[in-house]
């Protein structure tokens, strides 16, 4: 008899890899709707039910097969990869519960049962690059994400989607193949591909410089998944032209899982004592973002497409979470950790407010939405909640991590990085009230408005439960920023931060 | 049953207009039941703010901690002296506006009631969360709140011009909160290791070791003045003349009381119990921003007299007056201190009359420039009368209670030898009554050729809370001992003379 209980980590996994072809098998398109989303539902409790095993009984480290690590595979539960499962899985479960007439109106029928293939193995690889231990093991599922999501990406409306696809597929192709290369360099040092393994045989101190090649091939690589600002020029397409669903999905999960990547490539293989001492990571972490996040955020105000405007900010949110981890303190990592969560929210919530206003209005330029507050009250009210949750007003969970960031910045002793931040997210109040102003004060409607009326309620009910949660973990943030400061914790040598500062205030003891 | 204890006390007045908002949306299909609740929990709302300033006035400091909200940051309130009075004006003020409110909007016409009323209780909510704040985190988040709360009040009327003023008041007061106020407070964090406010302020300990020189102490200063955009302090008063697109009841409660009063308070809080004011004296670092506040005395008045318009006159009156509480904070004496905070009550009862008047003239005559207004007193006698009396109390001459804070603030700036500042507060009276007299004077006064106008006054609703509020501004000149009293605990053990 085997007790469900301990094959937790695998069926995580198992149980969407395999509905996957399912779907395809099964074919039509309730059919696949409903095990799809009794998947995502059956995924997202897995994940709570780990993330509480966390909780109770520590890190999990489960072995495939009963193969011994380093040997065979591992998969590991810690609290920054139980966290992060555990909103993914959530976001793909809201998302697809809200997803359904959306999905009727932006896909055509006949490739149904392909797309929900595609979202549930989309989500499969994102949840597998979270709890596997095995270096390789990442890359696999790094790829099967980011073919999933190609071919996600490519089912949108418009023959320009198929382009963005391929844009995507070849520089995310060369970002996983940099990727690829780091992994075969760090193989070859240590003869082994198992994280902690990896990590215990590097010598970061005296070790040849192909290790600085590795962690050079490994970063490039990450940067261009998470979309850092200049590796971001294939998002804005990406996210403009896929269905709504899959953008409301992707951007609230793909770029924070890549980011959680990094975060264990920096500090659970290559340590901090590596990155930060050796390598000059935490200015060049720390110059990319505030540069990145001023550009993104000045580009984001020019645009008249919404999808575009958000997939800008996201670029520049993505710097907000580097920030954090530039800074290297306990608390600035915490701050990075928590506004993943707080962005996959914030971000998740607003997509899915387009793909409401796409869905009624049959656009996502802004000049097509202008007096839609008349017709479309709640979903414009959504939208207001969720700006207020980007620009980080307090009460909302983008508050929390600015909050978290500014402060660590001065215990970090970087006033300056905590000025030009609360500048730059000045220019987030500009693109998103912009929004509002077009949606709550237009003269005249735009003839699409005037034939409109509210979202189905089906889709507002689920798209109100992320938009509540913003406001909800504004509020109460114990479990989100307990549990990443738990991680941040675990994450960083003990006596870490006294160690940062004294650095900077000039090595002095 | 609950106890009656100051923590209790202190989560009733600020669940009271959270009630109200849920009221509000419940009913709003029956303007009556709707309104009522609005002045039931104002009435409740004052009541227990009375009660609570007997507990706070004999020298109580009721608490209530609400838990981190970030970790290492808490929402705690501490009702102090200055807050309680400010909470005090405000509910109590907000009584009256919510009767005047009914009568201008119905008599107006105006959509979106209920959205009106709601948001009107959101930003009281603000305005208590503010009042009782005990460190700085908590009266950024309520600061914040309110900001919002009141964007929609704003652009009520939803034309180009309401979503113009809007764009400004929000511009204005979210970026200068989130760039300087923010920054502000997490440069205090970073210095005192809390941003609890406590007599005697929390900055002492690090300008003793070093951490901050007086330079520095002065530029976080002007963070805090510049960064709480609601003080308007000059350059960033624009804000607050855009804000006059709103209803007369938002700018007569908000504009000049509530909003405006949590931005001056909030300076005045700063000052006392973040920088102290022993400290600010020593170091010298808010001399700066005593010159500051008298330009901002001297040119809002000069501006509101070039203008026609009767709200805009009274916007730039009150950025005008704001800047005589930043420069009671900014003298940094005990006196001028108390002065400050006296003048928030002082101020906002002559201010809401003046507003209040402003909104019966535009409601029952529909005129809102001054220049049409020749002759009119003779149908609204009731309305400039008080507005006389109203004005008088702004001009500071008795027997008007503004009178009393502006004698505090001129003892200030005699204490500190800035004579300067002292020939600058007596030119800014001459200058108010310049501005204010003529209007209800010239109103009084038959145009020649022209017929006395019958007695035509606004509904009773609007007239009456006028009336009231412009007794009380004469009868706080006969109860300032009593403020003077009760706020003397704000600067008890300074060493300033």
């Amino acid at each position: 008899m085997i007790d469900v209980f301990s094959q937790l980590p695998i069926l995580l996994v198992a149980i969407p890899l395999f509905a996957a072809p399912i779907c395809v098998l099964l074919g039509g398109r309730w059919l696949t709707y409903l095990l799809s989303l009794t998947v995502c539902g059956t995924t997202f409790a897995i994940a709570v039910g780990l993330l509480q095993q966390v909780g109770k009984f520590g890190t999990i480290h489960y072995e495939i097969g009963n193969w011994k690590p380093p040997y065979g595979i591992e998969y590991v539960v810690d609290p920054l990869s139980g966290f992060v499962m555990m909103f993914v899985s959530a976001l793909a479960a809201v998302v697809l519960l809200y997803g359904k007439p959306s999905i009727d109106a932006e896909i055509p029928r006949s490739k149904h049962y392909l797309f929900y293939a595609c979202y549930l193995l989309c989500m499969t690889g994102l949840l597998g690059m979270c709890i596997t231990g095995d270096l390789f093991n990442v890359f696999v599922f790094l790829e099967i994400n980011s073919l999933a999501s190609y071919a996600l990406i490519s089912l949108g409306r418009t023959r320009r989607a198929p382009l963005a696809a391929l844009q995507y597929l070849i520089l995310g192709t060369i970002g996983a193949t940099f990727f690829l290369i780091g992994i075969g360099l760090l193989y070859q040092m240590t003869g082994t591909l198992n994280m902690s393994d990896i990590a215990g045989r590097l010598d970061t101190e005296t070790g040849p410089r192909t290790l600085l090649v590795a962690f050079g091939f490994m970063t490039v690589g990450l940067f261009v998944k998470m979309a850092v600002f200049p590796l971001h020029s294939w998002l804005p397409n990406s996210y403009c032209y896929a269905p709504s669903v899959v953008t409301a999905f992707v951007a609230a999960t793909a770029t924070k899982v890549s980011v959680y990547a990094f975060i264990r490539l920096v500090f659970g293989i290559f340590k901090p004592d590596f990155a930060f001492e050796q390598m000059p990571l935490g200015a060049l972490l720390i110059g990319l973002s505030i540069v990145g996040i001023f550009v993104a955020s000045i580009a984001a105000i020019f645009q008249d497409d919404v999808k575009r405007l958000l997939a800008y900010s996201s670029v520049a949110q993505i710097g907000y979470m580097l920030l954090g981890i530039g800074m290297a303190t306990t608390q600035t990592l915490t701050a990075g950790i928590v506004h993943m969560f707080n962005h996959a929210l914030i971000k998740g919530g607003l997509f899915m407010v387009v793909g409401c206003f796409v869905l009624r209005l049959g656009s996502s330029r802004l000049s097509d939405w202008r007096g839609a507050a008349k017709t479309m009250p709640w979903t414009s009210l959504a939208w207001a909640i969720g700006g207020l949750g980007l620009i980080g007003v307090p009460m909302t969970a983008g508050f929390v991590s600015k909050w978290l960031l500014l402060t660590g910045a001065f215990q970090a002793e970087q006033p300056l990085v905590a000025g030009v931040m609360l500048m730059s997210s000045l220019l987030a109040v500009v693109y998103v009230w912009r929004v509002v102003e077009t949606l709550y004060f237009s003269e005249q409607l735009s003839p699409a408005v005037e034939k409109s009326k509210e979202a189905p309620v089906w889709m507002l009910v689920p798209m109100y439960l992320v938009i509540l949660a913003v406001v909800v973990f504004g509020v109460w943030t114990p479990f989100s920023v307990g549990l990443a400061a738990e991680a941040a914790e675990s994450l960083l040598p003990t006596d870490w931060d006294s160690a940062v500062t004294n650095m900077d205030a000039g090595g002095a003891p | 049953m609950i106890e009656w204890t100051g923590a209790n006390a202190i989560w009733i007045s600020m669940t009271l207009p959270l009630l109200a908002i849920v009221w509000v949306f419940l009913f709003g299909k029956i303007p009556n039941v709707r309104e009522s609740g609005s002045i039931a929990v104002s009435l409740v709302l004052f009541g227990v703010n009375i009660s609570l300033s007997k507990l706070v006035f004999d020298g109580g400091r009721p608490e209530l901690a609400l838990g981190e909200m970030v970790p290492g940051f808490e929402l705690k309130f501490t009702v102090e002296p200055l807050g309680m009075l400010f909470a005090l004006v405000a509910s109590g003020l907000w009584v009256l506006t919510t009767l005047y409110a009914i009568g201008y909007m119905r008599g107006h016409h105006e959509k979106n009631q209920t959205r009106f009323f709601a948001c009107f209780a959101a930003a009281i909510f603000a305005a208590m969360a503010a009042a009782y704040a005990g460190n700085l985190f908590t009266l950024f988040v309520a600061y914040e709140i309110m900001t919002v709360s009141t964007y929609p009040l704003v652009t009520h009327h939803g034309d180009a011009k309401a979503k113009a003023g809007g764009r400004v008041y929000l511009g204005i007061l979210i970026s200068t909160s989130i760039a300087f106020f923010m920054f502000a407070i997490a440069w205090t964090w970073q210095l005192a290791g809390t941003t609890d406010f406590r007599d005697g302020g929390i900055l002492r300990p690090a300008f003793e070791d070093g951490l901050i020189g007086p330079g520095a102490l002065a530029v976080l200063l002007g963070l805090f003045a510049y960064g709480i955009g609601k003080a308007a302090l000059m350059p960033i008063h624009r804000w607050l003349p855009a804000a006059m697109v709103a209803p007369t009841p938002v700018s007569a409660l908000l504009h000049a009381v509530a909003v405006v009063k949590v931005g001056v308070f909030s300076v005045l809080k700063v000052a006392i119990y973040v920088f102290g004011i022993d400290l600010l004296n020593e170091t010298g670092c808010s001399e700066w921003l005593c010159y500051v506040a008298g330009v901002s005395i001297l040119v809002g008045s000069l501006v509101a007299m070039t203008k026609d318009n009767l709200k805009a006159r009274l916007a730039y009156s009150t950025v005008s007056q704001l800047a005589y509480i930043t420069l009671g904070a900014a003298l940094a004496t005990p006196a001028s201190a108390i002065g400050g905070g006296m003048h928030i009550a002082m101020h906002a009862v002559g201010k809401i009359t003046l507003f209040f008047c402003a909104g019966a003239i535009y409601v029952g005559a529909h005129k809102s420039n001054i220049s049409d207004m020749r002759g009119l007193g003779r149908a609204m006698p009731f309305t400039f009368g008080a507005f006389l009396l109203a004005a008088i109390s702004i001009i500071g001459l008795p027997p008007g209670g503004g009178s009393w804070s502006k004698w505090f603030l001129a003892v200030g700036t005699v204490e500190r030898g800035m004579y300067f500042l002292t020939a600058t507060l007596m030119i800014s009276s001459l200058l108010n009554i310049a501005y204010l007299v003529p209007i209800p004077v010239r109103a009084f006064m038959t145009p020649a050729g022209q017929e006395p106008m019958t007695l035509k006054e606004a509904p009773l609703m609007c007239v009456v809370p006028l009336c009231i509020t412009a007794v009380g501004s004469v009868l706080l000149f006969f109860f300032a001992h009593e403020i003077y009293g009760v706020m003397e605990p704000i600067v008890g053990g300074t060493k300033t003379p």
